[in-house]
């Protein structure tokens, strides 16, 4: 029944409960091969892009990157001529994640995981995987993509709205700049630090891109990476080459900025 | 937080409804002892009665406002106290009273005396007399009304905010995602390790009941609070295998120090969930307990990834600087920490937070407490 030489992946930061879950399929899907087992975000997302899995078992709190996160990084940086890997999402308690996984029909086990919960995942996976194997649809990756999409829209709902920011405090050595958030062109994250760009400058601030998104009005500030949010006034053009890849012009600097496959679809013709 | 009290807002139809059934009554009533026409009597005393009300329900608003607006809206904006309001009354009632009977006069035809007109002040202020009375048992009626209902409302958000204040304290202590993990792995020790879970289950309990009892017991001695630290730590290490390491300082000297149980709780556990599940390589947390002349100093600390909102050169700007909702179950773990110390040493002693202040990084929190004299 199950397409032969599946693979996969699993990301849990506890180590017990990686073995566990590997023993736990081992005898529900004794031909899924398991690549590799890994700790982080960052892992999970290098591992899965050069092991190229059937699946991800992702745990959504991990050190790093979170699962959800390493969800839209796989699918970003997924190459084009291939299937995107089956998600499944393993959560000990969290309602916002759950809410999310229902709204885009994506996969989801909870922690302690149960053998026959587990079982019914994996019958659904192998329907789904027999059924891409077969049909070769070419539309398999756009609605991989867009599942994803709904899953980050829905997770961005769930997080508690606050006000927007009207000023960025960024120090500056032992000044504190107050950059109006009307001046900033775009917000690049980078390692611990979000680089604020501004047309004369650049500032630095110690926030994650999620926590400053929350802050900001989604309708001028779009999310165009998972690394990048611009201001939607500032883009002078959208530029999308032979492959589909889009970047974006601005307005007051002279870099172009990559836009995701997974934002793609806002730079459209009226 | 306990909102404003607010007096019971009738609407205003409402009492307008309430007045002309009082001003009725009060027309039946004077009918019967004056011997005048019944319907009169009625029609007088509901025009009155209804302007009178206008003029003392609208002028108690405005002054009220008013008042407020000049003490910086640090008053009350709906009762402007009864010195005013008595002022208030006589006026409202002279007012109504004058303009009732011209109202009364013109639905009538009739030309009865009215406060201008009497032939003497004495008549006019017994006239008055008829408008007064009745003006300030139904104002007092109206105030005692709203008054018992604020006090009302005050009680009950008391008791809600509490009920809600418990409940959270309880979810933060039995923090569900902890719980789940920590049973997910338990299940796998069943079967693994049967009595590594058997020790594991004997912290789990210990947690369990430490925290659910900690409300109730007033104090309990430090090396308590220390054992009941270990066992959540313990609980956290089988999680976090090899990413976390623990180190305990407690003097023997310091052990018997009686402190208030689990106070130090929220802090490991704000070391575990923001600083060390979320460092990659994970790290340390040291507790430990000090004396410093007559205070008793704990400290908790990890080496994880530190207070988000400190700026990139390493200095904090604190916990206001969190940046959203993300860090909320810390920041009550924090509120929480205060309170209690404020409740019970008021200023005596204090909880600080700050970056871990050499290159390891991570934070450090430093709670104060008296030490009670020897």
């Amino acid at each position: 029944m199950s397409p032969p030489g599946a693979t996969a992946l699993i990301a849990e930061d506890e180590p017990l409960l990686a073995m566990s879950l590997q023993a736990e399929l081992a005898i529900l899907w004794p031909e899924l091969r398991v690549l590799a087992q890994v700790g982080h975000g960052e892992a999970a997302v290098a591992q899965a892009l050069a092991l190229r899995p059937d699946l991800v078992f992702l745990d959504i709190r991990m050190p790093g990157l979170g699962g959800i996160e390493a969800a839209q990084a796989i699918g970003e940086d997924w190459p084009d001529d291939q299937n995107l890997p089956l998600l499944v999402f393993v959560t000990a308690y969290d309602q916002y994640a759950l809410q999310a996984f229902e709204h885009a029909a994506i996969d989801y086990v909870l922690k302690p995981v149960r053998p026959d919960r587990l079982a019914k995942t994996c019958a659904r996976l192998q329907a789904v995987l027999a059924a891409r194997d077969a049909a070769h649809a070419p539309d398999s990756i756009e609605s991989a993509l867009g599942q994803l999409r709904s899953l980050l829209a829905a997770t961005g709902i769930a997080a508690p709205a606050t006000p927007p920011l009207t000023v960025i405090q960024a120090s500056v050595g032992a000044t504190i700049h107050m950059v109006p958030i009307a001046d900033v062109l775009y917000f690049e994250a980078s390692d611990k630090y979000i680089r604020v760009m501004t047309a004369a400058r650049e500032y630095l601030i110690r926030i994650s891109l999620r926590q400053l998104l929350a802050q900001l009005d989604p309708r001028i500030y779009w999310q165009i990476h998972r690394g990048t949010v611009v201001r939607s006034d500032a883009v002078a053009a959208a530029l999308r080459d032979e492959s589909g890849r889009v970047q974006l012009k601005l307005r007051e600097r002279p870099e172009l900025l990559s836009v995701s496959r997974l934002y793609a679809h806002l730079f459209k013709p009226m | 937080m306990i909102p404003p009290p607010k007096p019971a807002k009738t609407p205003m139809l409402l009492r307008a409804v309430r007045i002309v059934g009082f001003a009725v009554l009060f027309g039946i009533a004077l009918s019967v002892v004056r011997q005048q026409n019944l319907w009169y009597s009625i029609l007088y005393s509901v025009c009155i009665g209804l302007i009178c009300w206008v003029c003392i329900d609208f002028g108690r608003l405005a002054l009220a406002r008013v008042l407020a607006k000049n003490a910086g809206g640090t008053q009350d904006t709906e009762w402007p106290g009864w010195p005013w309001m008595i002022v208030v009354v006589v006026l409202g009632s002279i007012i109504g009273y004058s303009t009732g009977t011209i109202l009364g006069d013109w639905l009538t035809g009739e030309r009865s005396s009215n406060l201008l007109s009497a032939g003497s002040l004495r008549e006019s202020l017994s006239l008055l007399l008829f408008a007064l009375v009745p003006a300030i048992v139904v104002t007092y009626f109206f105030y005692s009304r709203g008054a018992l209902a604020e006090r009302e409302s005050v009680a009950e958000a008391a008791q809600r905010q509490a009920a809600e204040s418990r409940l959270k304290l309880l979810e933060a202590q039995l923090e569900p995602h902890m719980l789940f993990n920590t049973l997910a792995n338990l299940r796998v020790l069943i079967a693994l390790d049967p009595a590594r879970a058997q020790t594991m289950l004997d912290q789990l309990i210990a947690f369990l009941r430490a925290t659910l009892g900690a409300s109730r017991v007033a104090g309990h001695s430090l090396r308590a609070e220390f054992d009941r630290l270990a066992d959540y730590l313990a609980l956290v290490q089988v999680r976090m295998a090899d990413r976390l390491t623990v180190n305990f300082a407690l003097p023997e000297a310091l052990a018997d120090v009686q402190v208030p149980p689990l106070l130090l709780q929220p802090l490991v556990e704000n070391c575990v969930k923001h600083g060390l599940e979320a460092a990659i390589a994970g790290g340390r947390i040291e507790i430990a307990a000090a004396r410093e002349g007559n205070e008793l100093l704990l400290r908790v600390r990890d080496t994880g990834v530190g207070l988000v909102g400190a700026s990139p050169n390493g200095e904090s700007v604190g916990e206001g600087g969190e940046a959203s909702g993300e860090h909320a179950a810390a920041r009550f773990g924090l509120a929480q920490v205060r309170e209690r110390l404020a409740t019970l040493y008021g200023t005596r002693a204090s909880l600080s937070l700050g970056a871990a202040p050499d290159a390891e990084g991570g934070t450090l929190a430093v709670v104060r407490l008296p030490l009670a004299k020897q």
